[in-house]
């Protein structure tokens, strides 16, 4: 697999008014990767999507597709995107075939070729039963298949869906991830969402993203051993804070040690250690030597959906 | 260029698939047949479409192309389907051009369908084809004027309504702005002769081809198209 870098945002910052909608948002997608952009509603996904395809300009930084500038090189760049909004516009008075034939003359695309990817696309998206249909016939589950027809409509080499499995019915959000998932490959693809299990479930790096800024990226897998990888226990230990917190840290397999200042005389600390490692009897065993008070010790499950949750709020102490 | 005539082709389906281009067609001639039969029909009639066509400005004009371009922009806003539309490699302009040839097609042609007054009038006398042939002109000029005027109201809003009556308000100033003249008086009446829509269309009503009333119309529809191609990219710095 080459290395060709086909999407690239470099500090890009969108401002609506006076309100940052993103600020400083970089990354890149190489050829054949399937990269999730995982965020809260309202977290700018849509926004640098936007600017990605070319739809706005941002305010600062810059952004690339297949080495084309998206603001410099708008068409060019256009060429090569094939993308999905998150509301699945459609002519709605318009015929499927039609539709696609017409998205395909827009991009340019010769009628023959049209012809030809107009039976593959059916075919891929499982439209065969309605392509003669209006699509204000079509349920939401077929839009959203439409909405994928008309994306990879002119084989373009990156794929930018907005929340592709939004609103339509569980069988039809595990067929449209699979769709997604075969589209992979050659193509690069830049999938958001809001439900993590869905991201790690299709993509190969995930990008976090909360309130306009990215907060982290990483695998699925080293976000999953995150998760299966460690234990977190919560305490409740009477004695001075900065040598409980030393005597934690020094214990073998302890990886992260936090106090928070609950208010009252103890406050709690939260202990992260490899999983599997038995850690509580340690930290009992530990403490007690010491002469402190064991109040409380709880064994806490840490999901990707909190590893999420505590990426993205804003009230976490690092 | 492919892009402007594809993105028409798709607008004429649609106003063909839907009943939109045969209701307007429809009321059109319907409205344009009582004006025909009340201008033949008077004891000192002459063998013109003079009367036919100052009607068709004053009534129908204000009123149809509106209509026929209130969702062209605005339906695409409403529905989103812009984004995609801009996101595809088209131009800015060429979507607004498309839509814009999609409109003047249809409302052209159904002026020219009115020619069959003239045929008529051609069987029981002989109008002097001259009028007839250069108020065609003056009409195909004027559609263009008022569609682009809708156009521009419809890329304003999401809401068809809206956009419908704005472009009927704003045309329908610019046909009696002239009337305004004679209450203010002074160059600023001179000013409001010149920009009024009707003003300018009695010369081809007459006979008269002048490439001043001509280039009016024309520079009157590219003024709107450009500023209805502003109002699309707007989206860029909002």
């Amino acid at each position: 697999m080459s290395s060709q870098i086909m999407i690239e945002a470099n500090h890009l910052t969108k401002y609506y008014g006076d309100f940052p909608a993103i600020t400083d948002v970089s990354f890149a997608a190489q050829k054949g990767e399937i990269l999730g952009f995982l965020g809260p509603n309202a977290a700018g996904k849509t926004t640098t999507m936007r600017i990605l395809t070319g739809y706005m300009p941002p305010s600062s930084g810059t952004a690339s597709i297949a080495g084309y500038d998206v603001v410099s090189q708008s068409l060019e760049a256009r060429r090569h995107v094939g993308y999905l909004p998150e509301t699945v516009p459609l002519y709605t008075d318009m015929r499927v075939k039609d539709y696609l034939r017409f998205m395909g003359t827009i991009r340019g695309m010769q009628t023959k070729v049209i012809k030809r990817r107009i039976d593959e696309v059916v075919q891929l998206c499982h439209l065969e039963e309605y392509y003669v249909a209006y699509i204000s016939k079509l349920s939401k589950g077929f839009r959203q298949r439409v909405g994928i027809a008309q994306a990879v409509f002119h084989e373009p080499d990156v794929l930018v869906l907005d929340e592709p499995t939004i609103g339509i019915d569980p069988i039809q959000v595990v067929e449209t991830r699979q769709l997604i998932k075969g589209l992979g490959g050659e193509r690069t693809i830049l999938l958001s969402s809001h439900i993590l299990p869905e991201v790690s479930m299709i993509c190969q790096r995930v990008i976090i993203i909360h309130e306009g800024e990215i907060v982290a990226v990483d695998t699925p897998q080293s976000l999953a051993e995150h998760l299966e990888g460690t234990e977190r226990v919560q305490l409740e230990i009477t004695g001075p804070v900065s040598q409980v917190v030393r005597v934690l840290r020094g214990i073998p397999g302890v990886q992260d040690v936090s106090f928070t200042d609950t208010g009252d005389r103890h406050g709690t600390y939260a202990v992260i250690s490899k999983r599997g490692s038995e850690m509580r009897a340690n930290l009992a065993k530990a403490i007690v030597e010491q002469g402190w008070g064991l109040l409380r010790l709880e064994p806490l499950s840490l999901s990707l959906e909190e590893i999420f949750l505590r990426l993205t709020t804003t009230e976490e102490a690092k | 260029m492919r892009s402007i005539l594809s993105i028409a082709y798709k607008e004429l389906s649609v106003y063909f698939s839907s009943p939109m281009a045969y209701v307007i067609s429809g009321v059109f001639l319907a409205l344009t047949g009582v004006f025909f039969s009340d201008s033949v029909d008077q004891p000192f009639a002459d063998a013109s479409v003079r009367g036919l066509m100052r009607s068709t400005v004053f009534f129908i004009m204000p009123l149809i192309p509106p209509i026929m371009t209130m969702r062209l922009l605005a339906e695409e806003q409403k529905l989103g389907t812009l984004e995609l539309l801009l996101t595809a490699p088209v131009r800015d302009y060429e979507v607004v051009i498309g839509k814009f040839l999609a409109s003047f097609l249809i409302l052209s042609a159904t002026v020219l369908l009115t020619f069959f007054y003239v045929l008529i009038l051609m069987y029981y006398s002989a109008p002097d084809m001259g009028p007839v042939l250069s108020g065609y002109l003056g009409l195909l000029l004027y559609c263009t004027t008022t569609l682009s005027i809708g156009l521009l109201a419809s890329s304003l809003t999401g809401n068809q309504i809206v956009s419908a009556t704005v472009g009927f308000g704003v045309i329908l100033l610019f046909t009696f702005i002239g009337n305004l003249a004679a209450v203010v008086g002074g160059s600023a009446a001179v000013v409001l002769q010149h920009i009024s829509l009707t003003g300018h269309f009695d010369p081809f009503a007459r006979g008269v081809v002048d490439t001043g009333h001509i280039l009016y119309y024309l520079v009157m529809t590219a003024a709107f198209l450009f500023l209805t191609i502003r109002s699309v990219e707007s989206r860029r710095w909002r």
